[in-house]
């Protein structure tokens, strides 16, 4: 049980995907001006993240892995070379599905989230999850949590890296480092802020 | 507009649609089975290199001429025997383990590293002096880290107990802390430490911090790496599982009775 | 003719740079700079992946329904990614093992789906192929800026081959930790963007607000 607490205190802090190992740097940077759209867009990658990690975790384990096909009599198959395409398959299923639920049930958030819906379907956070779940041999438990701590990771740095954001707005930065270039400085600091972390556990 | 007309008439998109994916499913499965001879040479010749590592970490020591002269074996881990049916040089024991015909499920209080699957067989490398008996032995160990499998090599003196040598060829741990269980200073720790106490029982280990030199368990311990008490636990657990009765035990037992 | 496309394979090394400008495909320009050989395996990794699906998905622009066209363009990445993975296991193991998922994370690389939706389905097969070699290029210029900066700097050496030797080695260099340290890559990307813009004005954000100082400087 500590096991798996473990293991999302580090997914969360430790191997924070967003400042430890930069994924989903694309729409991190982009989402990030206002706190309630990156708090909207934290929100819908936890969601996938806890969804297709597992989901990719049984597929991977029980289809595509060296010998995963054992139990249907096709020991000696391996394809794991398919994996990048199935996993992806999977995450833009996972995230049609959000999108329909949403558009449906949370019409508010369907709505504030815009285009960046579809976009978490390319977003490097969530196949780069998947992949490092496979990497790692994670079990079904061990993948739930890893997908929900990863989400919730990610969604914590961009919250936070919104709210020095909107700060930076009324501050003097040179023109050249004005927006983008000043993001990174910031990013810079704040990852090096969550190496403190390594420190734990 | 005809561009338009084209793209959007189903039949037309439907079959555009899967010829793309045909295409690509040609062109990735080709490549995967002509490359695939390629990719397996590349890790068989990896796999030589893990044993290299071991091999020259004891070059230099007294063990250097018997590292040069190492035959390797197949071992059934249950009962210590030499595998009658499978031969070293075309036997895996990574693929077995993930096998479930060639491994076995570990009973969770019993599975101290953390491996889950036990293969029931794995290749061991010895050396034998002039008189045939055992004076080196090398053994493939593995477990988990902190976040990452851990597997390495450890070498045997003829009695069974004392290291020669442990060196981990593949670990995915933290920088400068877990990770320095593959430093130089660490694995200059372990040359000369006893497996078993003169009782039999099984001792080796890695401490909690510091060890005291001079005291009994120096004679045993390595001292723990600050900063990364769950690695270094995770290769005291490793030893103490694969050099127990789940593991190499049985095979070691025979070896000091002169079966090996 | 030949001006559009000159201008297709250049314009995105600094005018259009993918990285400083177009905020794409940051991620994995990131995690494999610490030195500077994995950069330039990445670096042709993408430039492969992205002049070849730039040929690809323009060359069956005209038949992709609306519907499918983004999962038919990943699928066609999605291979092209899996082919170069497996020539890389094939024919530069050590390397591929350091990349390890970075090679898979092309798919979801911004710049390659972004530039197959952004131009390659509005434009010819030669000009997307360009476009893709183009970016490809301007990605891999930002990339091995970073790797060099970051294995000088950080072990002294380039390509292996050691120019600055260190205070372990007997010499007099001091290695800068951070610069092995992930978020360096990040500082030098931010320097690099600032001194882009210092020569080219026109890429500067407008700042939303501007300070009361400033306000009463301009009515003067």
């Amino acid at each position: 049980m500590s096991e798996l607490f473990d293991l999302f205190l580090r997914s969360v802090f430790i191997e924070n995907l967003a400042l430890s190992f930069f994924l989903g740097m694309c729409t991190f940077l982009a989402v990030s001006k206002r706190v309630d759209t990156a708090f909207g867009v934290g929100l819908a990658i936890i969601c996938v993240q806890t969804v297709t990690v597992p989901v990719n975790n049984l597929i991977y384990v029980y289809i595509l892995a060296p010998g995963a096909l054992a139990w249907a009599g096709l020991g000696d198959l391996d394809l794991s070379f398919l994996s990048l395409i199935a996993f992806i398959g999977v995450i833009a299923a996972m995230v049609q599905v959000l999108e329909m639920v949403l558009e449906f049930r949370i019409p508010r958030l369907y709505r504030a989230l815009g285009i960046f819906l579809p976009l978490i379907t390319v977003n490097c956070a969530i196949l780069g999850g998947t992949l490092f779940m496979a990497q790692r041999d994670y079990t079904f438990g061990e993948s739930v949590i890893y997908g929900f701590g990863t989400g919730t990771g990610w969604a914590l740095a961009i919250v936070m890296l919104a709210a020095i954001r909107e700060r930076l707005k009324y501050s003097d930065i040179p023109d050249g480092l004005q927006g983008l270039g000043m993001s990174f400085m910031v990013v810079g600091l704040m990852s090096l802020g969550f190496m403190a972390f390594s420190g734990l556990g | 507009m005809a561009e338009s007309t084209i793209r959007e008439r189903p039949v037309q998109a439907l079959m555009m649609v899967l010829g793309v994916a045909m295409v690509c499913a040609l062109l990735v499965s080709v490549s995967a089975v002509k490359l695939r001879p390629h990719y397996l040479a590349n890790l068989e010749a990896y796999r030589k290199a893990q044993l290299e590592s071991i091999l020259s970490a004891l070059s230099g020591t007294r063990y250097a001429a018997a590292a040069g002269n190492l035959e390797s074996r197949v071992v059934e881990l249950d009962s210590g025997r030499y595998s009658e049916r499978l031969d070293a040089a075309t036997f895996d024991a990574r693929k077995a383990a993930a096998n479930p015909d060639e491994s076995m499920l570990i009973p969770p209080h019993r599975d101290i590293a953390g491996i889950k699957r036990r293969e029931k067989n794995a290749t061991v490398f010895l050396a034998r002096d002039a008189n045939g008996d055992v004076e080196l032995i090398i053994l493939p160990v593995r477990g988990s880290g902190y976040q990452s499998p851990l597997y390495g090599y450890l070498a045997l003196a003829g009695d069974t107990s004392t290291v020669a040598a442990l060196k981990f060829y593949e670990q995915g741990d933290t920088p400068g802390m877990g990770a320095r269980i593959q430093s130089p200073s660490w694995e200059a720790l372990w040359p000369g430490k006893q497996v078993y106490d003169d009782g039999g029982a099984l001792k080796i280990g890695v401490a909690r911090g510091k060890v005291t030199p001079g005291s009994m368990e120096a004679s045993y311990m390595v001292d723990g790496i600050s900063g990364a008490t769950r690695t270094s636990q995770g290769v005291h657990r490793l030893l103490r599982f694969w050099l127990g009765e789940f593991g190499f035990g049985p095979y070691l037992e025979r070896v000091r009775r002169g079966e090996g | 003719m030949t001006n559009r496309y000159w201008s297709a394979l250049t314009t995105p090394l600094i005018g259009e740079n993918p990285i400083t400008l177009q905020i794409l495909g940051i991620c994995s320009a990131l995690a494999v700079t610490t030195a500077l050989d994995t950069a330039l395996v990445m670096s042709g990794a993408v430039t492969c992946v992205l002049a070849l699906s730039g040929a690809s998905v323009s060359m069956v622009r005209r038949y992709l329904p609306r519907s499918v066209r983004i999962i038919v363009q990943i699928t066609i990445i999605a291979s092209l990614v899996i082919i170069v993975d497996q020539v890389l296991k094939a024919f530069a193991f050590e390397i591929s093992r350091r990349l390890s998922v970075f090679v898979g994370l092309i798919v979801t690389n911004c710049i390659v789906l972004g530039r197959a939706e952004g131009f390659a389905m509005r434009h010819g097969v030669l000009a997307s192929t360009l476009d893709g070699i183009g970016n490809g290029l301007g990605y891999s210029f930002i990339l091995l800026l970073v790797g060099a900066v970051r294995e000088l700097f950080g072990h002294g050496s380039l390509l292996g081959v050691q120019i600055f030797w260190t205070t372990a080695q007997g010499g007099a260099f001091d290695p800068l930790q951070l610069m092995l340290l992930p978020p360096s890559a990040f500082f030098i990307i931010g320097g690099i963007i600032w001194f882009i813009r210092a020569k080219r004005p026109e890429q500067v954000d407008r700042s939303e607000f501007k300070i009361r100082d400033e306000l009463q400087e301009e009515r003067r």
